[in-house]
């Protein structure tokens, strides 16, 4: 697609989008490369009393938790889980989201219809509380937040992909082809899917960013990956009752999370303004 | 300062700063209007006449950049006019502009006779010097203006021959016609009594049997209050019909300029003949003109027909010919002389 | 009437739209087609003039399949086709093929031209890809652009080229009937003369069948052989072109062609006298449809609606005083 080089091209120019773009590369890079570029690889996962509590210095970058592992190369690797978790939940709500979205957006009938009120009824619930209420049910583990937060975020893609696909309906091109005798699953296939991929696109960036929010928030209520596992909403969790003398053991885990989310926000905000005016510059001649 | 010529547009240039460069939409345009004349600024797309239009209203986009030239209207530079000024005494009120749209210009959520009120509060005649200023917004509308405005405004209405004025007045947008909201408009613009009112395609969204009837209205309404039009269209019928004067224009320059009476009869440059030479007329076979408009980010330099011109040599793209003619005015090197036939 | 058997024939067309008040009652109906009969013959270009509203854009898309008709009746090559759906109407569009007003937006702006002219072939042929190839090379030629628009983007064409584009790709299927619905709308004059050029060329080179809806009456007059003009959902004349321009016997129709500009000769804006609206589309009035803004309105105009009868052998015209009107208005 030729236009995608153009996106591309055209995001560069945008400032925050760049900005955005670096700092989620710089998490997934960490997470890569974990073993590379933290200080104490092996202190992640195991216990070392003697060093507890120290404060950040050369040795310790961001200082060390009640363990005594170092809290910086345990963020570095909490990046891997945080970077797991989102991407399968948002991936899983992608797949089950996009092909109902399509499903009930194309074919206005009844079926498709309830469904959009089901996902109606799980974007009234908030979605922290949703996530909580699954993730006690099922137990803290990683498998079960995943599992929690797919099962809150696909209708907003189910949503999303619905009012899109029943706008495109009307559009001439989609018209002209049903006039032309193309099956219908190849309309759908083949010039309704590429035409709401920027929404979806859009969505998924900002979807990263609210789903590794509310992992952290559920690691942070013990809901999430058991410990030694180095979450970092557990981290977070943990600091609360060393504060405030163990200033900085808030700080690592904290800073990530803010750094990563921001990231794929302002990503997100950057894809929108490439993608869509792109699509109303193409209509206009 | 009076002048016969109520509009004068010299020498202007300006374009538009497109994210793919700079698009020279005006390459140095000369117009004038008499007073009291309806001219018709004919065009194809591209051509610059909505351009124009919306210069001499004030109304340019953001991106837009006046290079050089002037637009004097009754010996008053716009483009140099305190802007307060401008917006007090000539928008909307000694200028004033009916748009292509008529379905866009209302808001829907307003009733009628409040939109037209609003606009009489703001741009009356009768409005006094001392009410403008940040004071005029919290001073309500005088009741003795408001009962004259009022008055005048239900007069407008029946020039317009829309029915039952009163009842109008109590009416949303949306339940007049396209051709009754056109009438509004042109109620609308009547009603500050301006001296220009500058048209834009007012008939080109309507059936032709409802066109008739606005053209008609235009013609008669800017004869009785004096009123001089500048009417932009793509259609030569249009012009025709009702315009005294008629400026072509092509990819941002004037190439033609005559009374309506020799500008049909003999036009004299090759893209004005080769244009009316394109219309349809039965038992003849279709003509039409080879070549594309040209890109304003890239025009072709001198007269920017030349590359579709059959009688161009090379001094036509060395520079832009000059005006000659008196009545009719044409520029060109190798105007088309009267009744000679036209070389395919 | 005598000559080949027509290409598409058409029986008591019917299209209304039902008007729901607040609380969801139907209370009356929009006839956007109402009682529309005619016939095409093969090889001629039909044409359907009307002002807005008037139903002609229905029609159209009624034709093409887009809209189900409630009643009447559709052969096309002598084949019932008005409830056909799916895979038999597949073969039947393959045949009978509608272009919208604007053809290049009937292209995806995401796909390069070549695989939108592509499409259909491979949709409804067998043919291999380079067979496709070789077609499409074909067809685009035909409509005058060079082979390298294959790889562009409808964005990165005019508007005219975008046109000559959506016309090649509905000629890649070979149909016999065209529908052209305002193919020279909001068109500049020169380009306007292009796409006429380039219709009756394709016309003549594939052996075309054109039904050619417009509200332009000057283009309508060169292009068309019949022309059947159109009111608030029904044909009130339908007759040769130079016939109807010569001598309308309709007074909608002597209207129509009053307010037609003409250069060089008599003023519009002088001489035009329709006054008034179309009535609105839901409330018809019993009887004669136009007898609210007919100069020639009687007491038999509200009480009975007027066939389309026969005036010569080949002019039709729905009006009580259409027969022994001898010239116009």
């Amino acid at each position: 697609m030729g236009g995608f080089r153009q996106a591309m091209g055209q995001l560069a120019k945008d400032r925050s989008a760049l900005v955005g773009f670096c700092l989620v590369m710089l998490v997934v890079l960490a997470a890569v490369f974990a073993p590379v570029i933290s200080t104490h690889p092996e202190a992640v996962w195991d216990m070392n009393p003697v060093n507890r509590l120290k404060a950040p210095s050369g040795e310790w970058l961001f200082g060390t938790d009640r363990m005594g592992a170092d809290i910086y190369s345990r963020v570095i690797y909490g990046a891997r889980i945080t970077l797991v978790i989102a991407i399968v939940a948002v991936g899983a709500s992608l797949l089950i989201g996009v092909p109902i979205g399509l499903w009930a957006g194309w074919n206005e009938f009844w079926p498709g219809e309830a469904l959009m009120r089901v996902s109606d009824i799980f974007l009234a619930v908030p979605q922290i509380v949703l996530a909580i209420a699954i993730a006690q049910t099922l137990g803290p583990s990683i498998q079960n937040v995943i599992l929690a937060l797919s099962i809150t975020y696909w209708p907003w893609f189910a949503r999303l992909v619905y009012a899109e696909v029943r706008a495109l309906k009307r559009e001439t091109f989609i018209e002209a082809a049903i006039a032309l005798g193309v099956p219908q699953w190849r309309i759908v296939l083949q010039h309704v899917l590429p035409n709401v991929a920027s929404p979806i696109i859009v969505r998924t960036s900002i979807g990263m960013g609210f789903t590794i929010l509310t992992a952290a928030s559920l690691g942070f209520l013990g809901l999430g990956a058991p410990p030694p596992a180095p979450e970092w909403g557990r981290m977070i969790s943990e600091s609360r009752e060393f504060l405030p003398e163990a200033w900085w053991y808030a700080l690592a885990p904290g800073l990530a999370i803010f750094i990563v989310v921001m990231g794929f926000n302002l990503l997100g905000d950057g894809l929108r303004d490439v993608l869509d005016p792109r699509l109303r510059r193409s209509h206009d001649h | 300062m009076t002048t016969d010529r109520l509009l004068e547009i010299t020498e202007l240039r300006l374009g538009y700063d497109t994210g793919r460069g700079f698009a020279r939409v005006l390459d140095g345009v000369s117009l004038s209007i008499g007073r009291g004349r309806i001219m018709g600024l004919v065009g194809e797309s591209g051509c610059g006449k909505t351009t124009l239009a919306r210069a001499t209203l004030g109304i340019l986009s953001p991106n837009a950049r006046v290079e050089s030239g002037s637009i004097r209207f009754d010996g008053n530079d716009l483009l140099g006019m305190d802007p307060v000024r401008f917006q007090r005494e000539i928008k909307g009120r000694r200028i004033t502009f009916i748009p292509q749209d008529p379905y866009g210009a209302f808001n829907p959520l307003f009733r009628v006779g409040d939109q037209i009120m609003e606009l009489m509060k703001w741009k009356s005649p009768r409005r006094e010097p001392g009410e403008w200023g940040l004071g005029a917004l919290m001073t309500p509308y005088p009741r003795a203006r408001r009962k004259a405005d009022r008055e005048q405004a239900l007069r407008r209405l029946e020039e317009v021959q829309i029915p039952d004025p009163e009842r109008a007045f109590a009416k949303l947008p949306g339940e007049f016609s396209g051709g009754q909201r056109q009438r509004l408009m042109i109620a609308m613009a009547l009603m500050t009594e301006p001296d220009l009112i500058i048209a834009d395609e007012p008939t080109t969204a309507l059936d032709v049997t409802i066109q008739a009837q606005i053209l008609k209205l235009i013609r008669l309404l800017a004869t009785t209050h004096g009123v001089s039009v500048l009417l932009t269209t793509h259609d030569l019928g249009t012009a025709y019909e009702i315009c005294d004067d008629i400026t072509v224009m092509y990819a941002g320059q004037e190439v033609e300029m005559a009374p309506v009476d020799t500008f049909f009869v003999a036009p004299q440059h090759p893209y004005t003949v080769r244009l009316l030479d394109s219309l349809p007329r039965p038992g003849r076979e279709i003509r039409e003109i080879a070549g594309e408009i040209p890109s304003l980010l890239d025009p072709p330099t001198g007269c920017r027909f030349n590359p579709r011109c059959p009688a161009a040599t090379p001094e036509c793209s060395a520079a832009r010919p000059p005006v000659a003619g008196m009545r009719h005015k044409v520029r060109c090197f190798h105007p088309v002389a009267h009744g000679a036939e036209v070389a395919e | 009437m005598t000559g080949p058997e027509p290409l598409l024939e058409v029986r008591g067309l019917r299209r209304h739209f039902p008007v729901r008040n607040a609380f969801g009652r139907v209370t009356g109906a929009i006839k956007a087609l109402d009682d529309v009969t005619f016939k095409v013959r093969p090889g001629e270009t039909f044409g359907i003039v009307g002002e807005s509203g008037c139903g002609k854009t229905t029609l159209g898309k009624t034709l093409a399949g887009i809209h189900v008709p409630d009643a009447g009746g559709i052969a096309f090559e002598g084949q019932d086709i008005t409830h056909l759906r799916g895979a038999a109407r597949g073969a039947v569009t393959q045949r009978l093929q509608y272009i919208h007003q604007d053809p290049g937006n009937a292209l995806d702006p995401r796909w390069k031209i070549g695989r939108s002219l592509d499409e259909p072939l491979a949709v409804h042929t067998t043919l291999t890809r380079t067979e496709r190839e070789a077609r499409v090379r074909e067809i685009l030629s035909a409509v005058g652009l060079p082979p390298g628009h294959l790889d562009l983007y409808p964005h990165e064409i005019s508007g005219g080229q975008q046109r000559r584009v959506g016309l090649a790709r509905i000629l890649t299927l070979q149909p016999r009937l065209v529908i052209l619905d305002e193919p020279t709308s909001g068109l500049d004059v020169s380009v306007q003369a292009m796409v006429l050029k380039l219709l009756r060329d394709l016309q003549v080179r594939f052996e075309l069948t054109y039904v050619f809806i417009s509200h332009d009456l000057s283009v309508v007059r060169i292009m068309c052989d019949r022309v059947g003009v159109m009111y608030l959902g029904r044909f009130v004349e339908i007759a040769p072109t130079e016939e109807l321009f010569a001598a309308p016997r309709h007074p909608y129709t002597c209207s129509l062609l009053s307010a037609i500009p003409e250069i060089g000769g008599r003023r519009v804006t002088e001489t035009f006298s329709l006054e008034g609206e179309p009535p609105n589309a839901a409330l018809l009035p019993s009887g004669c449809r136009f007898q609210q803004r007919c100069p020639l309105a009687a007491a038999i105009c509200a009480e009975r609606e007027p066939e389309l009868d026969l005036v010569t052998d080949r002019h039709r015209a729905a009006c009580h005083f259409a027969a022994g009107k001898e010239s116009r208005l």
